[in-house]
């Protein structure tokens, strides 16, 4: 069974239409990527899926479990909760509060201790805190953020800022993770590292990934499977050997390597 | 129970002992008489409804205007109390009748009101004050009409207002350093990608909004018990531009920076007093002085440390 | 249905009134989202400036009206270049207690030189007489400050779509980086808008002077909010907006009052308000911006 099924999405803005139609399906430990030009709808679609916008027609269903979940109309947190993370094509950092704590801020729908407990500082309160201590300075450690735990977010520099948004999304525990242009802005050698690391989480974490990306090698090289937006609707979809090489796909490109 | 006793809270322990029994001190010989008592008191007063009204808009950046509904709520459910029942007792239940009703208020309004940002909710929240002091106004059966209430025993005292502020920090400390507390702060920095991570972002900017409501009605509650009387005019807008002022003053998420600044513009305003006709005038120009050169007040988002003060030591994350 | 008339033209003439001022309010948020608390304390200025000219040079309604204006709209410059220019680009919440500080200034400060009384202008410069159309009466006063209203707002609409300060002033409030990009003196339009929006405060002040007859130093406190609620009413930063609202309000206060609740008829502005704000918040003729993620 997919995790992931969507059925004739569509969203309209006013008179807009910025997705018509889409359908979509993320099997478990897939990596998917997305690619388009800009202004392809791309981003509208990762926001129907997490909850940020709601769809003006269309099915979106969820199987963390192998149980179908519909998500239209749930709010972003609970998608979140169900088991979907993403990244930002504009890094949204919570810039004024340290590395470990915007990790921290994305374990939150699991504590169990509830606001009087923290109050009173009851035993269960410095239970939990010790854990998310503990599987935090865990997770920073594998994307090699751990000596600037205590360093504000925003003061990172640009690359281990994208890192740490990754960071912060695993840190949900999600079954399947968007990241919205991962590498935009980053150099040769780290969109190369980044690569390297987007397969390591894969395996590590048991995660399906879709990913937006404009940088080609890169979506090449990982992607599974992609599929091709382009006016909001999907022009193609298949293996990346297919997509190289299909006429529509060009034609939306065109002036663009392929 | 041994993660109470931490180096860190231990000195925080000390340092709270030896002010209170400064200022007793200082009391007891009559250096703070009783007219300096009374400004003592003010600024005690200020501070409750700053701290309640930081944790509003510095800890979760929602802007609210409407404290001194708040306030007038904590005041009034006390002053009645007061009325009925004599002594302690009645001074706690009053707090507690407050409390009760400040949160349901708080509630009622947090719900639809808080889907709102910036600028609008600023309004929105005035709007409901306002509302709350003409609905004050016009129960005269209840409150006294315009008139207020009167011959509400004196009960508040150095003891009581010390105590309540050094518990209400405690409690918001402790609340801001937990998870919840965090997620309240991502809420301030970024609520599209706060609730993306899971945060339910309504959830803890109500929390908040009624937390420092009930704060705001412990602070009227202490007033009720000072004044002896209460008239709805007390909690017009003015009252909750005053706690603003101290807030942003003191710097947005900084608790001692809310009582350094409270402490400031209390004995600013006491020593106008003595220019009557100008006291606003000058009082007026400061703020527009100290916000100028001073936008992001005193201390920032920083707070005092307790370890510079007793020891040139940098501490661990704790 | 008498009693409803009535109420109704006394309505427009009041609701006038807070649309001059809820113009203020709109045209200064649109172009620096300043909620500009000192707004209704210049509208006060503007009525002493009018009680000053009549009472003392003797002349007349016209005259204190354009006389009121130039001083008002030079006061408005002068406060956003010493206490809104240095604050452009710190915290909203910083203006705003600015704002509140110039307020306090201007109400505190008049009140210093000018005594917390109450004064009234000369019964010659009133117009008397009432105009009756079928048992609704409409005094002369009511109807000169309609009319002098509408002509500003002509005016103001004139500007904005029709002059070279108007386009800027519409290009800033739209993008003033962009704005500044393509040539436009940022800092000049925002003058501008000052110098207007509170010239017709000014107007507003010396309208309200003659349709109370009374001015005092905090007169513009709840006006002033009045007025603020208007301009949210009908949608910030939208000039036909801020005339709608300002009328509606002006409409639905008299029309409260006017049926008993007098007592409540600032608590019904606040629960209007604050049911916008629920509703539409972005005003009657606002449209919802959804933020881009």
């Amino acid at each position: 069974m997919n995790i992931l099924t969507v059925k004739n999405l569509t969203k309209n803005f006013g008179g807009l239409c910025a997705n018509s139609n889409v359908n979509l399906e993320v099997r478990p430990q897939e990596l998917v990527g997305l690619i388009g030009p800009n202004g392809a709808g791309k981003t509208t679609l990762f926001n129907m899926l997490t909850g940020v916008y709601e769809p003006s027609e269309g099915e979106i269903l969820f199987a963390p479990n192998g149980k179908e979940i519909k998500l239209n109309g749930r709010k972003p947190y609970k998608v979140t909760k169900l088991g979907i993370a993403r990244t930002f094509q504009n890094i949204r950092l919570f810039t004024s509060l340290s590395v470990i704590d915007n990790v921290k801020i994305a374990m939150n729908k699991d504590v169990k201790s509830g606001v009087i407990s923290s109050i009173l500082r009851l035993p269960s309160h410095y239970k939990e805190e010790a854990r998310m201590e503990r599987e935090a300075m865990e997770l920073l450690a594998i994307f090699h953020l751990d000596e600037k735990a205590d360093e504000l977010a925003g003061n990172l520099p640009y690359g281990e800022q994208r890192r740490l948004e990754i960071a912060r999304a695993l840190a949900t525990k999600p079954k399947l993770l968007f990241l919205d242009e991962p590498a935009a802005g980053m150099n040769p050698q780290e969109t190369a590292e980044l690569t390297a690391l987007i397969k390591e989480i894969k395996q590590r974490f048991q995660v399906s990934i879709v990913l937006i990306e404009h940088d080609m090698s890169l979506v090449m090289k990982l992607c599974e499977r992609i599929y091709v937006l382009d006016y909001g609707k999907v022009i193609a979809s298949g293996l990346p050997e297919e997509i190289r090489t299909n006429k529509r796909v060009i034609e939306a490109y065109l002036g663009e390597e392929v | 129970m041994k993660n109470w006793f931490t180096k860190n809270n231990i000195r925080w322990a000390v340092f709270t002992v030896l002010v209170y029994a400064l200022f007793q001190y200082l009391i007891s010989v009559n250096i703070i008489n009783s007219y300096y008592q009374v400004v003592l008191y003010n600024i005690g007063i200020n501070i409750v409804l700053a701290l309640g009204l930081n944790l509003i808009i510095g800890y979760s950046g929602q802007f609210s205007l409407g404290h001194a509904g708040f306030m007038a709520i904590g005041a009034y459910c006390a002053g009645l109390v007061m009325l009925k029942v004599d002594g302690t007792v009645g001074f706690l239940a009053g707090i507690g009748f407050g409390i009760v009703m400040t949160a349901l208020i708080a509630l009622i309004i947090a719900i639809p009101t808080l889907r709102l940002r910036g600028d609008y909710l600023a309004i929105a929240t005035l709007g409901f004050s306002e509302v709350i002091r003409i609905a004050i106004t016009n129960m005269d059966d209840i409150t006294g009409g315009a008139a207020g209430l009167n011959n509400i025993p004196k009960i508040t005292n150095f003891n009581w207002i010390f105590g309540v502020i050094v518990i209400s920090l405690v409690l918001i400390v402790n609340f801001a350093r937990s998870s919840h507390g965090r997620a309240t702060a991502s809420v301030r920095e970024d609520e599209i990608a706060a609730e993306s991570m899971g945060v339910n972002t309504t959830k803890y900017k109500t929390l908040a909004f009624v937390i420092g409501a009930c704060l705001a009605s412990v602070g009227g509650a202490l007033y009720a018990g000072n004044f002896y009387t209460l008239t709805p005019g007390i909690f017009g807008f003015m009252k909750s531009v005053d706690i603003l002022v101290i807030v942003v003053f003191g710097g947005m998420g900084s608790l001692s920076g809310s009582i350094v600044a409270a402490f400031l513009l209390g004995l600013i305003n006491m020593f106008l007093n003595d220019y009557a006709e100008l006291r606003m005038i000058i009082y007026s120009v400061l703020i527009i002085v100290i916000m100028v050169y001073r936008p992001n007040g005193l201390f920032g988002n920083k707070e005092l440390n307790i370890n510079a003060i007793f020891k040139r030591k940098g501490g661990k994350r704790s | 249905m008498t009693i409803f008339l009535q109420q109704l033209v006394n309505g427009l003439s009041l609701g006038s009134i807070f649309a001059l001022v809820a113009l203020g309010y709109t045209m200064v948020y649109g172009i620096i989202k300043l909620i500009n608390f000192a707004h209704g304390d210049i509208y006060m200025v503007g009525a002493y400036i009018g009680y000053f000219v009549i009472t003392g040079l003797h002349l007349g309604v016209v005259p204190a009206i354009i006389i009121a204006m130039a001083a008002c709209a030079l006061l408005g410059v002068v406060i956003e270049k010493i206490a809104y220019k240095p604050l452009r680009h710190a915290s909203r919440i910083t203006s705003l207690i600015t704002a509140i500080g110039v307020s306090l200034f201007l109400e505190y400060t008049m009140q210093y030189f000018m005594g917390a009384g109450v004064r009234t202008m000369p019964d010659d410069v009133l117009l008397e007489g009432v105009l009756q159309i079928g048992g609704v009466s409409i005094t002369y006063t009511q109807l000169m400050i309609f009319v002098i209203a509408v002509l500003l707002m002509l005016l103001l609409q004139f500007i904005v779509k029709k002059t070279k300060i108007g386009k800027a002033m519409r290009a800033v409030s739209t993008d003033p980086d962009a704005a500044q990009l393509m040539g436009i003196n940022v800092n000049a339009t925002i003058s501008y808008t000052f110098a207007i929006g509170s010239a017709l405060a000014g107007a507003a002040g010396v309208l309200v002077g003659l349709y109370y007859n009374s001015i005092s130093p905090l007169m513009g406190m709840t006006p002033g909010l009045k007025a603020f609620i208007a301009a949210v009413f009908g949608g910030i930063g939208i000039i036909p907006g801020a005339m709608m609202g300002g009328v509606s309000i002006g409409v639905l206060e008299t029309l409260v009052a006017g049926y008993g609740g007098s007592l409540y008829k600032d608590a019904v502005v606040y629960v209007i308000l604050i049911l916008i704000l629920l509703i539409k918040p972005s005003g009657l003729l606002g449209k919802n911006e959804k933020e881009k993620v």
